[in-house]
This record gives C-alpha cells, structure tokens and sequence, in this order.
C-alpha cells in the first residue's frame, strides 16, 4: 500500500503537511513528498480538498471469522485480584453485551481458584483456571505458556490485560505468538458493532495527541488498559457463569527464567499508579529536610507522594516515587504539585488526572497551563497555611 | 561474550508541539535523538564489556538518518553498528519491528544478551522488547536494573510496581534496561573519533530474508483511524487573595474532590 499523488490536481497548497500528525509530508518543489514516517492513516486523503491524495487499498484478507467472545486477563498480586481486573471486568461485559458475545476471564497462578467466583460476581460468564504451584511466582515464561495454550485453543476475538508492570510485560509474547496486534496502555475502549472492531484509544507521542487504533485483520484484537482510568463497576447480583479448571502439563511449563526471590517494597497505602491522590513535589522543595512538610500534608489526605525528575536525580526521594516521561504514568483523583514547574517529561506523566492543583512561585511556570486551580506563591507558605486550615476545619489542634 | 544493543532515534519531546488551530503535531526543525532508554541498555552492555570483556554490537531499524544516531551511540564505546534500512519497513508497528529485529538478528548468529530499553519515547509501547524474545525463542527480563554474570547465567534485579524481583536466567537471554542501571557515561574522545570513521553497515529487507508480508505496514496489524486532541481540562483559575482567602478557597476545592 502506498499514497499516490495526482500531480495534475495537486495545488502545492500543503494542507495535507499540516494535517499529518507524524510530519511525515514535506512539499519539495511545490509537491508534498511522503517519507518513512507514514503510517497510512489516510488524514491527508481526507484533507485534500481537490481529491489529489487516494490511498488504493489491497484486497483485505477477511479476518477469522470464528474468532469470538471478550477475554480478559485477570492478573492476581498478593492471591488477590488487581484492581485494574474490576475496571477490565466492567468495560468487557460492556463491549461483551454491545457485540453480542461472551465475556471470558483466565486465572493463572497457585492457590486463586477462590477468585474464580469474584469474577463471575463481576460478569464474567466463564473463568479458566490454570491453577498450579509452579505458577505460584509470577513469570513471564511460565505465565506466557499458559496463556497462549488457552488462547490458541479458543481465539478470542478481543482479548484485554491490565497496563500494569506484569501486564505489559507478560501480553508482548503473546501477541508476537499469535502474529495479532496489540495496542499498549490504552485509556479508553469501544467497538464498533458492524465491523466488530475494538476501538482502542490511547495518548501518543507522550500524551501530546491520542490515537484511535484499531487491528482490523487480525484476531484476537488486544490491548493493554492502564488502571484507574476505566471507572470500577459494582457486583451483577445474581450473575451465573461457569468455571473451567484448566490442567497444567508440568512438562511443558518452562523452568527458566527462575525467580529466586521477590522483595516487596514497604510502601504505605497503594502505589502510585492507583492512588486516589498524590502530592508530587518538584525542585521548589529545595531540600529532603522539608519533605516531613508534605508528608503531614499527605497524612492529611491520605495522598501518596510523588516527584519530579529532578528531585530523584537529587537522591532526596527514591526512583519509585519518579513521574514523567522516564518515570510513572499516574491517574489519581487529584494531583496536587507542589515547586514543580511542569516539564513536558513531567506533564506527560500526569496528563490523566482528573484534577490538578499547582502551587508554585513562579507565575510563568508551566504548570499552571494545565493546572486546574493554581495559587502562585511561596510552598512554604502556601502548605503550612492549608495544614492549618485543614486541621481547623477538621477540628484537629 | 556477544551483545546486542537495539537503537531507536526518536523526535525530542520537547520540540514537538501541536498546532493550536489544526490540533495536529508540527514536528518541524524537530531535532531527533537517541531514545534515552536505549542508552541506559547501552550502558548496561558497556558496564558488561568493562567487567566481563566482549563486543558490543549496535542494531536500529530506521531512515537512512537513523546512521546518526548509531554514530553517536558508537562513541559511548560500542564496537560495531548495523543500520536497516529499507522503505518497505516504513511504517511498522511492533510486531513487525519485532519480526525485522529477529531476522537480522539471526543473521548476526551468534550472541550471548540482547539488550532493549524499557520502551522507547515516542510510542511508549514497552511491546518490542518482550515480541523480539518470542520470536527468537529467548528466555526474557524486562525492567532490569542490576547484572551479575554467573558461569552461563545472569543474576538480574527487575522492578515491579510493587517490589523487585531476583532473577536467574541462562544465556542467551533478552533484558530490557530501566534507568536505574546507571547514568550513561560521556563519550570519549577515542570513541568520537571512531564514531566518524567506522563504516556502517545498511541491510535491507533482502539482506535479512524478510518475507515482504511480515515487515513494513503489511506486516503490521495495527491501523491508526483517529487522531484528536485530548480533551480540554475545565478551565483553570489562579486562585487569588490573602493567604488565608487563598488557602480557604483550596480547601474548599480539595474537599469537594475528596468528597
């Protein structure tokens, strides 16, 4: 497939340059040049008002048509289910219902058949389990083999996992098994019901712009999800489904990689990919002797603490705490930036907060571009002052 | 030993920025760099080499402008560099990549650990890395922070969301790098010298044995429909006044969300 150019109706007037997102149009002698960056999106067809762009298509391959049914990962920690799992639950009995399909879990690990009936209680109408005690630790080896026996047996038609560190992880391999597509960290899903598409929509070039995507050809259509975006649904009272123990071959269970032990951080509360609300502190922190300041504000609030680059790079928080670009993607309630000034390597990395409350110095910050209520002024100020008048109006000395 | 880099060049986040009328990206005058995961694999190979001795070999899929930032990744102390290039592996997702990287790869032959960034910045997939092992059939870690050799096996550290994990794997194996691994070092002088002379060679779709459907957008599942501007957030307001007014008002704003 390629774009091809009608150089007879072409004007040069370069709407079609500025429409593409990926720069991938350049005009050389007054004639748009298409380069390697073209994903074939066909916005500049679109764009062209005297029809000078068309993008023949090859004859589509139909995709398998027996492909059926919503498969959902539900990834345990700690024998329990993740949250994400809910928020997967939710929207695949949605997207089950609209096509008419069937919405199936698998549960891999040791000692989790327990959940099975949880999963039902959240719409599943089906639950495979894959319960053995070489699946007792997390790995992408052992789980992967799992998965792609279930999978190739079965071809589902969508099959969806959480955005998680395992998930994004664990889902690659599968993908690149079944020769599909899969779309990473998605923050929103729809289908379309007359093709059976899954709409997957996701941010692109670090939240900037987001992208609708879709794998038309191929089957099954996957995607991770990012947790804490899609909203948790409530129990289906009276739900039935059913549960299907699937046997384990030890033999064909991979031994390698082996973990040889898994050291849990002691982290108070969530993490910050499912925190409600985080204080992210930047630079204007000015030193680790001031965090005990926003960690009686967190206390309050019950909030995580997040940082900017800057403050990690400086040792004065740990490289878990770190969010942006080279660091956590966050979604809470409410972020609350305390002295950050809001790189881009930083915004994009809480781009997904449904509020954001800056405070900062500097009125040309450009966190306040973003920020949904801003009060420019001095931290140190700022926070000792709304302590007080949080304990005041809690009633507390 | 034997070690593979994979190498993306990338668009400088900061330099791309959305036309307010159209909602579209302008990248240009965009200055393109190495994707800054991939240097901190590239460290994790160099750490590697400097302890346990061997080559490190470079590999990006890419336009022919990509040999810049193979150049550049020479001069950290890399030894050989190979660029792909061809225009029918314009527009390719990650499975394709992943079919690409393999097949040159396995004309390589022989190699002991490949080494990935975590994800790379412009796509934010993390899907490369893991889709590379399966089809090379490698036992993988992603997230790696800390390498130890031990006879034919690492000992790896890898992060999770909630804790890391020690593991064993035996080589050949995949590891995506995160930046814990250690900041970069600066290229020497010797190794700039090198980058400007090291001949750097270009393997096409046909110097790999690509078959024409698996590479490029016909190997690509994926197709992008849309692409819109995220939605607007209410409007912002600096709240103003005394401290006190100020700090009242925010509270009330707080409590409203935490209600």
């Amino acid at each position: 497939m390629e774009l091809l150019l009608d150089k007879g109706k072409c004007t040069g007037c370069g709407d079609c340059v500025d429409v593409c997102p990926f720069g991938a149009i350049v005009l050389k002698d007054k004639f748009p040049v298409v380069n390697e960056e073209c994903r074939l999106c066909g916005l500049c067809v679109k764009a062209c008002k005297e029809g000078a762009i068309s993008l023949p298509e090859k004859i589509k391959k139909k995709p398998t048509i027996k492909a059926k049914d919503v498969w959902i990962y539900a990834e345990t920690k700690d024998g329990e289910l993740a949250t994400v799992v809910y928020e997967l639950m939710g929207k695949g009995r949605e997207l089950a219902d609209k096509l008419g399909e069937k919405l199936i879990a698998i549960l891999i690990g040791d000692k989790i058949s327990h959940l099975a009936q949880t999963l039902i209680s959240y719409g599943a109408d089906i639950v495979y389990v894959a319960e053995h005690p070489s699946l007792s630790i997390f790995n992408e080896k052992r789980y992967g083999t799992v998965l792609i026996e279930i999978l190739k047996n079965h071809c589902p038609n969508i099959f969806l996992a959480g955005a998680t560190s395992r998930g994004r992880s664990l889902i690659p391999q599968i993908a690149a098994s079944l020769e599909t597509g899969l779309t990473a960290d998605c923050t929103d899903l729809d289908v379309d019901i007359k093709k059976r598409l899954l709409l997957q929509t996701r941010p692109a070039f670090g939240g900037n712009i987001m992208a609708t995507i879709a794998c038309p050809e191929h089957r099954p259509q996957m995607a991770t999800v990012r947790p804490h975006i899609l909203p948790r649904p409530k129990p289906i009272s009276n739900h039935k489904g059913k549960i299907i123990n699937f046997p384990i071959n030890e033999e064909k269970i991979p031994d390698i990689p082996e973990i040889i032990s898994f050291v849990k951080t002691e982290v108070k509360g969530p993490n910050l990919t499912e925190a409600d609300i985080i204080i992210g502190v930047g630079r204007g922190i000015k030193g680790p002797e001031n965090l005990k300041l926003i960690e009686e504000l967190a206390t309050l609030l019950n909030a995580q603490i997040g940082a900017s680059r800057a403050v990690v790079d400086a040792g004065w928080l740990p490289p878990r705490c770190q969010i942006g670009q080279t660091g956590l993607i966050v979604s809470p309630k409410l972020y609350i930036a305390c002295g950050i000034s809001g790189a881009i390597q930083h915004l994009v990395g809480i781009q997904s907060a449904k509020t954001i409350i800056a405070i900062n110095k500097d009125p040309e910050a450009p966190i306040f571009n973003i920020a949904n209520y801003g009060i420019i002024g001095d931290l140190f100020e700022v926070i000792p002052a709304l302590i007080k008048e949080i304990k005041k109006a809690r009633g507390i000395d | 030993m034997k070690y593979i880099v994979c190498i993306k060049q990338v668009p400088e986040i900061e330099g791309v920025k959305i036309n307010p009328e159209t909602g579209t990206l302008i990248r240009e005058g965009v200055k393109s760099i190495i994707n800054p995961y991939d240097l901190y694999a590239l460290e994790a190979a160099l750490q590697m080499k400097e302890r346990y001795g061997g080559n490190i070999i470079l590999l990006s899929m890419g336009p022919p402008q990509a040999e810049e930032a193979l150049r550049e990744a020479i001069s950290y102390g890399a030894d050989e560099a190979i660029l792909l290039s061809d225009r029918a592996f314009a527009g390719a997702d990650t499975l394709a990549t992943s079919y690409t990287l393999a097949q040159a790869i396995k004309k390589i032959g022989h190699y002991d650990i490949i080494f990935c960034g975590k994800q790379a910045i412009d796509g934010d997939t993390a899907q490369v890395g893991p889709e590379l092992a399966q089809r090379l059939n490698l036992p993988y870690v992603t997230y790696v922070r800390k390498i130890e050799l031990k006879e034919n096996s690492l000992i790896v550290e890898r992060d999770l969301d909630d804790g890391y994990q020690i593991i064993q794997i035996t080589l050949p194996a995949l590891l995506t790098i995160v930046k814990e691994i250690g900041e970069p070092r600066v290229p020497s002088i010797r190794g700039k010298m090198r980058a400007k002379k090291l001949q750097i060679p270009i393997w096409t779709a046909k110097d790999i044995e690509a078959k024409e459907e698996k590479i490029g957008i016909s190997g690509s599942p994926t197709r992008v429909l849309k692409i819109f501007s995220p939605p607007l957030r209410e409007r912002k307001e600096i709240i103003s006044g005394s401290l006190e007014e100020q700090v009242k008002t925010l509270w009330e704003k707080i409590d409203n969300i935490l209600k």
